[in-house]
């Protein structure tokens, strides 16, 4: 369809009703804020899981009906949640639908309808999920990653019904991204306004843009293992179940192998991993230019990092099963794509720091939860060198070094991404602006909460805890700090967990409350800040199409009226 | 410009647009990029079942019962078949017939290689259905054994993908009968043909595998 490129803006199924405008709707900014509020809707229970864990590890007993098998659903669906129904779909569709049109200067996604679809495909998908609450043997119990046999075997929490839930609901998903995915792809390629080349798009946009191809990639990895794992519970086939004695009983399956699914997991695993970090660094990249009032250091570089970033993450996903019997061979090849993928990721790292260097920083809150990522980020990333070894990796797998690694590496960092991006595109979503105070001590209590949860894990793992063990009892190895170590992450936990509440207050105060936001509050260059109207209307641009002249980070420069050039000012 | 001296481009450098052509001028249609797009899916899904598939055929799964060997039984291949893969190569042959009479502009030709194409591709999946109900009559179950249940798995995905394609078939006939949307109809009859051709391929790519192991 054209229409996203033609200043003729009746094609676009203007809505006449509210349920046309805000429930069906083809808008892409009311797709992203479905989106949005689903995700973080779903987060929430997760979030609310996790507290109920830490209770758990770190005054036990203390809440008498978690048992071990819930224990177990506890960390499985957090785990899946988080990773895929809260990040993927909140960084995807919901900044992926609001900002790729509104950067790259279309009217809207290139298939407002598929797009539509997308979001109601990805909500029936979290009431699959959340159904497996509540079906015989409740939601499954196998971990995030869903290994067969145990999976589907019985003695392990949701065997029968919970994973058939997160397997369908899993499948379900991948439609929807699919649907999705081929919408921002599709826009990125063919829909961007006159002038915008594909080096003077901003790097948010970059970042969306290699993470939906790498998605359109990797998912299917997962759908092809997900359909077939329920072929081998529902329907007795032995793609991955092998013969096993349980309960003094020879199972009916034979011969199948469960190291296939590892891989096809990881094969998706690893490539997720980048799936949420790159929307991450892309916005990252732009919250700095834009606070700093710099512009991006070594923007090329940056593009090119984001784009062997995404290629690289297809080749190290072994490096999750050092310990499942690999090939010596095998296991060197993965750890030396693990190390260069550390070259690009690195070359990122220090194109940030450049960028603040000398600038005129201004510690608004988006800013300060940005460069709080590149803390954060910076310390999963050194861990993960670490793990990335097969050496290391043998000891400290399953381990709380694991998680504490990767929690600050793709749970804090996204997610500290994903609160500076609200706070800085807020303004122009809503037209009106924060509470600094309020979101002040948001970050602190997140910044540092989060410091004062995954830092000790990582004492903790390198002592050898387990990780997802109910209860440790009376073990050798670990001495009775652990439990000292444990409470305080637990109190950590529910310190940050409740400090969210300032988070939800500011945002819903704000939306009626808040100051009027000037259209343009934080001076930025990239396109969507330009619009005719804040907060934007459906078509975005008014009776005319923007046209580029430039790219989105002229910052800083010599001029009396302000102190940036706006993507769309045609040269003097 | 070649993919290169795009993401070779200075941007902080050169601000104006002197000389940019306007992008409706030379981009192709979004449908267009979108199908190819989804190809890329669908040769993802594809090539990691066919890869499953090696593995698992590939085991020596009787280890633990203490034989030497796979449980792997491979599926005969009937003369249906065959007469479905012919069908499905005259229907890609048809919506070639059709893209081609769309190029040159003969729209009654066009309309009746679509829908001939179209019936050829329904009589395909037609006889996919009758060749899973002869492997069951003779006892080739999905759970009997693992060569069954790839071949199930994978006819079915070609298949639910070749259902997708006769959707857009379908409404691409119906553009054509109410006439008001030529331009539309031609785009449609060319990416119809190209699904089919790249569906062909695949499925006899699944063929070769199928009589390979």
């Amino acid at each position: 369809m054209a229409t996203t490129l033609a200043d003729d803006l009746r094609p676009l199924h203007h809505p006449k009703t509210w349920i046309g405008k805000y429930v069906w709707s083809q808008d892409h900014k009311v797709i992203a804020v479905q989106y949005g509020v689903t995700a973080v809707g779903i987060g929430l229970v997760a979030l609310v899981l996790s507290v109920l864990m830490r209770l758990q590890l770190g005054f036990p007993g203390s809440v008498p009906w978690i048992q071990p098998e819930n224990y177990l659903q506890l960390v499985s669906m957090h785990g899946m949640i988080m990773v895929v129904y809260l990040l993927t779909a909140l960084l995807l569709g919901g900044f992926g639908n609001y900002l790729i049109p509104l950067m790259v200067g279309a009217r809207d996604m290139v298939f407002p309808y598929v797009n539509m679809l997308s979001y109601w495909v990805y909500l029936l998908s979290v009431i699959v999920l959340v159904a497996g609450f509540f079906v015989p043997g409740g939601a499954t119990g196998a971990g995030w990653t869903l290994y067969p046999p145990q999976a589907i075997t019985e003695g392990t929490p949701g065997y029968s019904w919970g994973i058939v839930s997160m397997l369908v609901s899993l499948a379900i998903f991948i439609i929807a991204f699919t649907m999705g995915g081929l919408n921002y792809v599709t826009t990125v390629l063919q829909a961007r306004c006159k002038g915008m080349t594909l080096m003077r798009m901003p790097l948010s946009v970059w970042g969306i843009f290699t993470a939906s191809i790498m998605g359109l990639l990797a998912f299917p990895a997962l759908f092809v293992a997900a359909i077939m794992m329920l072929l081998d519970h529902l329907a007795g086939t032995s793609f991955f179940m092998p013969t096993l004695f349980s309960f003094g009983q020879t199972t009916d399956t034979v011969g199948g192998n469960p190291i296939l699914f590892q891989h096809l997991f990881w094969f998706f695993g690893h490539p997720e991993v980048y799936i949420v970090a790159l929307p991450a660094f892309g916005i990252v990249s732009d919250l700095i230019s834009v606070h700093a009032r710099r512009n991006i250091f070594g923007y090329r570089m940056m593009v090119w990092a984001i784009v062997i970033i995404g290629g690289l993450s297809f080749l190290v996903w072994a490096h999750h099963m050092y310990v499942s019997g690999m090939n010596p061979y095998f296991g060197f090849f993965f750890a030396i794509s693990t190390l260069v993928i550390a070259i690009p990721t690195a070359i990122k790292v220090y194109n940030w720091l450049l960028t603040l260097w000398r600038g005129d920083i201004h510690l608004r809150v988006p800013m300060l939860f940005a460069i709080a990522f590149i803390f954060t980020f910076i310390h999963g990333g050194l861990t993960g060198l670490f793990l990335g070894n097969v050496s290391v990796d043998v000891p400290l797998s399953d381990t709380y070094f694991v998680v504490g690694h990767f929690h600050m590496v793709m749970g804090v960092s996204p997610v500290l991404v994903i609160f500076g991006a609200i706070y800085h595109w807020y303004p122009k979503m809503t037209g009106r602006m924060w509470n600094k105070t309020l979101g002040q001590m948001h970050f602190w209590f997140t910044f540092l909460g989060t410091y004062a949860i995954y830092m000790p894990m990582h004492y903790i793992g390198i002592l050898g805890v387990p990780r997802r063990y109910f209860a440790l009892g009376e073990t050798a190895f670990i001495p009775d700090s652990v439990a000292i170590a444990n409470a305080g992450i637990t109190i950590a936990a529910i310190v940050v967990f409740l400090a969210q509440g300032l988070f939800f207050i500011n945002m819903i105060w704000s939306l009626f409350r808040g100051p009027k936001a000037d259209p343009n509050p934080w001076g930025a260059a990239s396109l969507e800040w330009q619009t005719p109207d804040t907060p934007p209307v459906h078509g975005n641009w008014g009776p005319k199409l923007p046209t580029v002249y430039r790219w989105a980070y002229d910052y800083s420069v010599p001029r009396p009226e302000r102190d940036f050039i706006p993507q769309n000012e045609p040269p003097a | 410009m070649s993919i290169f001296s795009r993401l070779s481009e200075k941007s902080w450098e050169t601000p104006g647009n002197q000389g940019m052509a306007d992008p409706e001028d030379y981009r192709p249609d979004a449908v267009t990029v979108g199908v190819y797009v989804y190809f890329g899916v669908a040769t993802i899904i594809f090539t990691l079942m066919a890869a499953a598939y090696l593995v698992r055929q590939g085991m020596d799964t009787l280890m633990d019962h203490g034989i030497d060997g796979s449980d792997w039984a491979a599926m005969p291949e009937p003369l249906l078949l065959w007469i479905n893969t012919g069908i499905l190569a005259v229907s890609s042959l048809a919506f070639e017939l059709a893209r081609i009479s769309a190029r040159s502009g003969a729209a009654g030709r066009m309309e009746t290689m679509t829908k001939l194409g179209g019936l050829l591709g329904l009589a395909f999946l037609v006889g996919q259905l009758i060749l899973w109900r002869q492997f069951q009559a003779q006892g080739y179950f999905m759970a009997a054994n693992p060569a069954n249940a790839f071949f199930y798995l994978l006819s079915a995905a070609h298949g639910l993908h070749l259902a997708g394609g006769l959707y857009a078939c379908g409404r691409t006939v119906g553009l054509m009968a109410n006439g008001a949307e030529e331009a539309r109809a031609r785009r449609n009859v060319r990416l119809c043909a190209i699904y089919w051709h790249f569906f062909l391929v695949v499925w006899a790519l699944l063929v070769a595998l199928l009589v390979a192991t």
